[in-house]
């Protein structure tokens, strides 16, 4: 068996343009499949970095989106009173009342105004997201008109950056630090006081409550309570869960484009290896007789040619891959389709995505080097050997 | 001639072989195509905006609402000859997956500007009467299999409950292009129950369309009416529609671009395969080439005949691949529902199907019929396959 | 021996290939002269340059020293192109594996050299059915190569090498995938052409049936000629 396998490296080595070519066009669907799978992981990991297994967030029954909610002040009172909710450090509540608007700012490169989401916390709010620290500057004060940017928004918009100034709500707003997020949604966020925003927009209603349970056991109870009374029109769910569900309509769209072009694209290249495959298998017709008329079987001839074609999709795999995780070096930065503001993460390539990637290349050389494998098994000794 | 009957003749010659790269190129070409309309169909709402009509929104963002009172202010504006009112409703019918655009309108001044709708005239009375009523696009009807006379629920995200309404009325679009899956309802309704459960929130509006008499005043007329509520409690950004469509687009900009990217890497696929293909079977007829070069017919004739072979094959896979764009852009259009609503296939992307089918097949032929072209006809004649 | 210039004139021929980087010599020195109407076999053990030498004399490879007049054209000066219509007035090929088009039928083949000149259709399919009938496939026209036995396509070859009516035929190895019976009679046809149309043939063989068909012998060993004298 080691015989054979060697004498298909051998003659895919004799063939270099031709294996190049086959490798080369396997390749680039194995990049079209990886990347696509690395968007969504990317998408997905910035989206589940967001939550804490053992917070929660409150928002109206349906709502979906912290843009969509309404919270009034009483609600949120009972909300943030409920016994599951930790105490912190300094003797408050781990909870903190937030209010969520999008404002238009203009990009820095192509000067497009694109919504970003501003939220506005209480100070306990900084607590609740351990995943967050501010790198530059400081927090904003407590009733100050000022605000702290995450580090993918000081990036992206000139007025957003370390000491610049904002203008909404009928003030000015000075950026007074900015804040690295840790890969989540946060990086895209602008953050500042929750009240000093809410009277800048004449807002008598918070949009959400987000809270660390004491004991993360106890959201079922909680949950329970809270959207059990009749008296409340509110929803609670895990943060993670909650920002999970915000990335599905662009999730899904990518994945499910993806996949389907990948699939297509795959055709072409296990066209490609079905050429390649069964010219090899017309040019060693001659070679195929003598070594069945040698002894070899029928199924060892199988095993070589197919042995061949899959060796072309690895290389073909590997190169796709290497291609692919230069992508990593890229930012995406887009709108979420689900809370309609700017959402930035990354390709991020994980080992996942390597296994996939890897059966999805052995199984279109498989399919494409099948029917050839299958004909040079086929061939009849003596017919083989007379046409060479 | 000749030499492209041999050429012919040629790619007859493994019947596999070139059906297997035809098909491959059927595969690419299609695929190309396909990704192209997508990527027009993002560009749909820009393509189908009026140089006269201007849309006037809250400067800080697309959420924030407007007072109705700014409605006769901006009528004042010099220039300006109607203006309608629109509310995104965003509501959610059945499954969030069913995703189409819902407007609260003031039905007179909105189809008076949007002349493109075109509603039957008792329809139209129809809906007028009901204040319940809604006017659906023929798209949306037929997606959904919404008839005259249905009533639609529909789970309000931002106005919250449960809304129902009257089909009342089915426009159509007075082109080919127009987007015809949008949901048009009377402001009124809307603002009455809004000012009954959150009276703060009564005698909204989320953007004010704005005819103007003269395309070319866009820019004063913005400016004028943008001017006239400065410092207010909502200044107003107003732009173009076009311009106002091609934000949307913009930031999902990154997207589009890689949709663009990843429908040029299938072209790169099939040169790989197609440029494979030609290759191996110049190789195999190396002692013919070398012998019609032996009995002194020159390299041009080689290189005839591997760019006719290839450029024919590349040919066939491209008249294939373009008509099977068309049935199957539609089956995709039908499958995808109201997400997009405009889906056709442009003449400019057939073109650059064409250009690219073109381009493989002769991207293919050019190493092999150089090689063919100067290999010494001794060292031709004695390669074997 | 009724021509005062010899068909082909060579002197000090010198021939050599690189291989790996090393240069492997494979003609020394040839000096022969091949009379018009003469049919030579050119013999030798393999790697003897023979059918170097043939490649030389027929215009598709080009020496690295000495002078080669054929017909009174040293074809050593000429440039590619030059070289490339004087083979298509002045030379016929035959191949040991005839080399012919597999999807031009046997009349479509034998037309081909006839293309690179100014015939009319009806004219060249005259010279076609005349050639065809010489070689005695008049009723296989139509057939393609993978319909014709080995005998027949070198018989068609045979036909394409004398349509333009060249003055000189180079076979290389033209029996050596042939039967007996289908050597013999390539042979006799060789055999034909050269006695009744004078024409001059310069043939590489290993056979020395073929050898007999020839009526002068020539060898070749290492790159030098051991002996021109003529046979019988």
């Amino acid at each position: 068996m080691a015989i054979l396998l060697h004498y298909g490296v051998r003659n895919l080595r004799t063939r270099k343009l031709t294996t190049v070519l086959t490798a080369g066009g396997m390749a680039l669907v194995v990049f079209v499949f990886a990347a696509v799978l690395m968007l969504d992981a990317g998408l997905r990991a910035a989206l589940v970095a967001t939550g804490q297994y053992d917070n929660i967030v409150v928002t109206r029954r349906a709502a979906g989106t912290e843009i969509q909610s309404i919270v009034d002040r009483e609600q949120a009172a009972i909300a943030t009173s409920q016994p599951e909710i930790a105490i912190g450090a300094s003797a408050g509540r781990l909870a903190s009342r937030e209010v969520v608007v999008l404002i238009a700012l203009r990009q820095r490169n192509t000067g497009v105004p694109t919504n970003v989401g501003i939220r506005g916390l209480e100070p306990s709010g900084l607590a609740l997201r351990p995943q967050v620290r501010v790198t530059a500057g400081r927090m904003f004060s407590p009733g100050a008109a000022e605000v702290v940017v995450g580090k993918s928004i000081a990036e992206r918009f000139d007025d957003a950056r370390m000491g610049g100034m904002l203008r909404f709500g009928g003030r000015t707003w000075a950026v007074v630090g900015v804040f690295d997020g840790g890969g989540s949604a946060f990086d895209s966020e602008i953050w500042a006081d929750s009240d000093q925003l809410m009277q800048s927009f004449r807002r008598m209603a918070y949009s959400s409550v987000v809270a660390r349970l004491a004991d993360p056991q106890a959201y079922e109870a909680l949950k329970t309570r809270l959207e059990g009374d009749p008296r409340l029109t509110l929803e609670v769910k895990r943060e993670r869960v909650f920002y999970e569900e915000q990335s599905q309509t662009l999730s899904n769209f990518i994945r499910y484009l993806g996949i389907t072009l990948s699939v297509i694209f795959s055709i072409g290249a296990m066209v490609g290896a079905m050429i390649t495959m069964y010219t090899s298998v017309a040019n060693r017709t001659a070679e195929i007789g003598t070594l069945r008329a040698l002894g070899f079987r029928r199924t060892s001839i199988l095993a070589a040619f197919l042995f061949e074609a899959v060796l072309i999709a690895l290389v073909g795999c590997v190169a796709g891959l290497l291609l692919a995780s230069v992508m990593q070096l890229v930012h995406v930065s887009t709108l979420n389709w689900d809370s309609f503001s700017e959402i930035s993460f990354r390709f991020t390539l994980t080992p996942g995505i390597v296994l996939q990637a890897f059966i999805f290349a052995i199984a279109m050389g498989v399919i494409g080097g099948l029917l050839p494998a299958l004909r040079a098994a086929r061939l009849k000794i003596v017919d083989a050997l007379r046409s060479g | 001639m000749y030499w492209l009957k041999l050429a012919l003749r040629n790619a007859l010659r493994h019947r596999l072989r070139t059906a297997l790269t035809v098909l491959g190129l059927v595969v690419a070409i299609l695929s190309f195509g396909l990704l192209q309309t997508i990527v027009d169909a993002w560009y749909a709402g820009a393509n189908n905006a009026s140089p006269n009509r201007l849309v006037t929104r809250n400067a800080v963002s697309l959420t924030f609402p407007m007072p109705l009172s700014y409605r006769d202010k901006i009528r004042a504006v010099p220039g300006v000859h109607a203006v309608a009112t629109a509310n995104w409703f965003g509501g959610i019918y059945i499954d969030k997956k069913n995703f189409f655009p819902q407007f609260a309108v003031d039905p007179a001044a909105y189809f008076g500007m949007y002349r493109e709708y075109v509603v039957a005239d008792d329809e139209w009375r129809a809906f007028l009467r009901d204040r319940k009523g809604v006017i659906v696009g023929r798209k949306l009807a037929q997606t959904y299999g919404f008839k005259i006379g249905d009533t639609v629920p529909l789970q309000g995200t931002i106005f919250p409950g449960v809304w129902q309404f009257n089909v009342r009325a089915i426009y159509e679009g007075a082109q080919p292009g127009t987007d015809t899956s949008q949901f048009f309802f009377h402001w009124d309704y809307l603002n009455e129950t809004v000012r009954a459960r959150y009276p703060g929130r009564a005698n909204q509006v989320g953007v004010f369309v704005v005819e103007i008499d003269n395309p070319d005043q866009a820019a004063e007329v913005s400016g004028a009416i943008d001017a006239t509520f400065r410092n207010s409690i909502a200044e107003t950004l107003t732009e173009t529609e076009r311009s106002f469509q091609i934000g949307f687009v913009k930031q999902t900009e990154a997207i589009v671009i890689a949709i663009r990217i990843v429908s040029f890497v299938v072209i790169f696929i099939i040169l790989a395969v197609m440029a494979n293909t030609m290759a191996m079977t110049a190789r195999e007829r190396s002692a013919e080439y070398a012998t019609l070069k032996a009995l002194g017919f020159g390299p041009g004739v080689v290189v005839l005949l591997i760019f006719g072979e290839s450029l024919a094959i590349a040919g066939v896979g491209c008249l294939l691949g373009v008509g099977l764009t068309f049935p199957v852009g539609d089956w995709f259009a039908a499958r995808m529902g109201t997400l997009f609503p405009v889906f056709e296939v442009s003449g400019g992307t057939v073109a650059l199907q064409f250009a690219c089918a073109f381009a493989v097949g002769a991207i293919a032929a050019i190493f092999p019929s150089r090689r063919a072209a100067t290999v010494r006809i001794v060292d031709g004649l004695r390669a074997i396959g | 021996m009724a021509d005062t210039h010899p068909a082909v004139e060579i002197r000090n021929l010198v021939k050599s290939y690189v291989r790996g980087g090393e240069v492997v010599p494979v003609l020394v020195d040839i000096t022969l002269d091949i009379a018009a109407g003469e049919f030579v076999a050119l013999m030798g053990p393999s790697g003897s340059g023979k059918s170097t030498l043939l490649n030389l004399i027929a215009g598709i490879d080009k020496p690295d020293a000495g002078s080669l007049h054929v017909d009174g054209v040293d074809i050593t000066t000429l440039g590619e192109a030059e070289l490339a219509a004087w083979r298509a007035r002045h030379v016929g090929f035959i191949f040991q594996f005839y080399n012919l088009i597999p999807v031009l039928d046997a009349f479509e083949n034998v037309e081909l050299p006839l293309l690179l000149t100014h015939l009319r259709g009806a004219e060249r399919r005259e010279h076609v059915a005349s050639a065809l009938a010489m070689v005695g496939l008049s009723d296989r026209a139509e057939h393609y190569p993978s319909e014709l036995s080995g005998g027949q396509q070198q018989r068609v070859a045979i036909a394409r090498a004398i349509i333009t009516d060249p003055s000189i035929l180079v076979a290389d190895e033209p029996t050596g995938d042939l039967d007996r019976k289908s050597a013999a009679d390539v042979l006799k046809l060789m055999g034909r052409l050269n006695r009744e149309l004078g024409k001059t043939i310069v043939m590489v063989t290993h056979d020395p049936h073929a050898a007999e068909a020839a009526g002068r012998v020539v060898q070749l060993e290492k790159g030098v000629l051991l002996s021109a004298a003529p046979a019988g």
